[in-house]
């Protein structure tokens, strides 16, 4: 266990931040220490100031598109978590309405996302009806190819990502625990915030893991549906990447992995996961 | 506590659950102050009339009413109840005091308030030096002092307990029940306890309603029932009595009230009833001794005989004995449909 841990995950982990800290030039890397991968990726920024570099706009932006991904997951995640532990009584049924949560994962990432273009474009069916309704005289342009269709896309692709961690915790809630909530007087309203929040807790902030760090690395997901507009954390270091500059790339990750560490412990900071297992 | 004790009545009560009738128009009285114990077997719907009463099952029909009032279709809050729930159901995540003073801040009392009042209650029940743990940290009889204490500090007027002592070892069983019956006659309070124990039911309840199949089989006080059981199923489920038929009619005898006379003894004119049988097991169990006796045709007759009486005799396995009693000392049984009985292995 330990053996595959260190040959998987710190082993490579400790190859990027030993590259991002050697030299290169136009067409390959020199194994010197230098920290030109760091200094070559902030170049401007300071003289930038206060303007903001395109840099640190673009970590800016994905931790934007992060944040917005994270709360709309959380939020419906945690609502239809909640229904299925609370208001579908039989197990069968549970289990059925699980499954069928899925069901877009039968197909490929690649596919789901495409299948937004025909309903979201200028041409698709969303702006085809309201179009025919009336209601609107233009297609609306922010449909597609922009940071409306980025989020829809992430919470559609990320959202079952939350269910099932907080469905897991919400399910092992005592049933007498919400009785007792009731009998002492306490409202839905009051059962949810003092009894079934803080004891779903621990699927709240493993969701939220799984969810942070997949759209924080994301570039592909941004890209489609961005219209390779938007740029993204991810985006730099997949450019980098086929220009051959690895040890940018390897910087870049560093600075990603930094920040997702980051948002991450601030997160186990407000609940303490080991504790709550 | 200001807490002023209240009667509680049921009328016609009824839960169907689908088809199944859980609890059939049960009618109880319940006098302000009383130690009440809901005796039965599972699945005697005791469980489902004290959901009922609480508030946390709805009933099909039929009325609860607590002192003046008719309770109904009323939350739990608004009843005048409190419920200790079995194995407790404390909050996980909240320490101790925080679990006493829970109805409380459901009710906006400040924090400062809440705190001191939940103090009090920990010290009724002698938990004042666990305020601060989580229920994960006691033991099981301290988890629950502290769900007693969470139930009282809402000052019901009836506490209601559902088998409030069955997740306990049977040490700290008899600690718990001796502290329960001490705490409800401090309180003056109703406690509405329920058990599937007998011997539960007996040492705590000033009123005993023994139920089966939804309805209620018998009620009173203790000592009435353990004396004067009426049907077979009672007198079965509360043991320490043989059931035996004479003639076309069933009594019910207790165990420590037969006699055993051996044949040769015996006059041929006997005052009161006999029935032959061979001995076919002699247990010594300290303060007394318990003589099996094979009868033919019917089930085996137990008898308690002190150690000096069994002395005198010394029966042995096999030998012939004739079982009477004095028949002032039998109870009639009605005679109850047999689809209504059950072995009873509980009541052993």
């Amino acid at each position: 266990m330990m053996l595959i841990f260190a040959l998987f995950f710190l082993l490579p982990l400790v190859f990027v931040t030993i590259v991002s800290a050697w030299d290169y030039n136009e067409y390959e890397m020199i194994p010197a220490f230098s920290l030109r991968g760091y200094t070559d990726t902030f170049e401007g920024c300071i003289a930038d100031l206060p303007e903001l570099c395109t840099i640190l706009k673009t970590y800016l932006k994905t931790v934007k598109l992060c944040l917005l991904t994270w709360s709309l997951t959380l939020f419906i995640g945690f609502t239809v978590a909640y229904f299925l532990a609370f208001h579908v009584r039989s197990k069968t049924w549970q289990i059925v309405l699980t499954l069928l949560c899925t069901i877009p994962f039968w197909t490929s990432n690649v596919i789901r996302m495409i299948a937004w273009i025909p309903l979201l474009g200028r041409n698709g069916l969303v702006n085809k009806g309201l179009q025919g309704m009336g209601l609107i005289h233009q297609p609306l342009e922010w449909l597609l190819f922009s940071e409306f269709s980025v989020v829809l896309a992430l919470v559609h692709l990320f959202t079952f990502f939350m269910v099932v961690p907080i469905f897991n915790s919400m399910i092992r809630i005592d049933k007498r625990l919400i009785e007792a909530a009731y009998d002492a007087g306490a409202t839905g309203w009051q059962t949810l915030v003092n009894i079934i929040i803080p004891l779903a807790k621990p699927g709240i902030v493993i969701g939220s893991i799984f969810v942070i760090t997949i759209v924080m690395g994301d570039f592909v997901t941004i890209g489609v549906m961005g219209g390779q507009q938007i740029p993204s954390a991810g985006k730099i270091i997949e450019a980098r990447l086929n220009a051959l500059q690895f040890p940018a790339a390897a910087a870049n990750a560093v600075i990603l992995l930094g920040i997702t560490i980051l948002i991450i412990s601030s997160l186990t900071r407000i609940v303490d996961i080991r504790r709550e297992l | 506590m200001a807490t002023k004790a209240a009667a509680l009545e049921l009328v016609q009560l009824t839960k169907m659950f689908g088809s199944v009738t859980a609890v059939d128009a049960i009618n109880l009285k319940i006098p302000a102050g009383s130690y009440c114990c809901l005796l039965g077997p599972s699945g005697c719907g005791k469980t489902s009339t004290l959901r009922m009463i609480a508030g946390h099952e709805y009933a099909t029909s039929g009325d609860i009413i607590v002192g003046p009032k008719n309770v109904t279709d009323l939350p739990p809050a608004e009843r005048s109840t409190a419920m200790m729930f079995q194995s407790y159901a404390l909050f996980p995540h909240l320490s101790v005091i925080d679990n006493v003073a829970f109805a409380l801040k459901m009710k906006g009392v400040a924090k400062a308030e809440r705190h001191a009042e939940a103090r009090k209650l920990l010290e009724l029940v002698d938990m004042q030096a666990y305020a601060a743990r989580l229920p994960a940290q006691l033991s099981g009889g301290q988890q629950q002092r502290v769900a007693l204490a969470r139930a009282l500090i809402t000052s019901p007027q009836i506490l209601l307990l559902d088998e409030p002592l069955s997740a306990l070892d049977p040490f700290l069983r008899l600690r718990m029940r001796t502290e329960l019956k001490k705490l409800q006659r401090e309180l003056g309070i109703s406690f509405i306890h329920v058990t599937h124990g007998q011997d539960e039911a007996m040492a705590l309840a000033d009123i005993v309603v023994l139920m089966n199949g939804g309805r209620i089989e018998q009620q009173g006080s203790p000592r009435d029932i353990f004396n004067h059981p009426r049907t077979e199923f009672t007198a079965k489920f509360i043991g320490g009595h043989n059931v035996i038929a004479v003639g076309d009619d069933t009594f019910a005898v207790r165990n420590d009230r037969l006699i055993l006379k051996a044949p040769a003894k015996v006059a041929t004119v006997t005052d009161g009833p006999s029935i032959p049988g061979i001995v076919n097991e002699v247990e010594y169990q300290g303060t007394y001794v318990r003589v099996a006796i094979t009868v033919e045709g019917s089930p085996d007759i137990s008898a308690q005989l002190s150690e000096s009486e069994f002395d005198t005799a010394n029966y042995a396995v096999g030998d012939h004995v004739l079982v009477s009693w004095d028949p002032a000392q039998a109870s009639l049984l009605k005679t109850t449909s047999s689809a209504t009985l059950t072995p009873s292995k509980t009541a052993a």
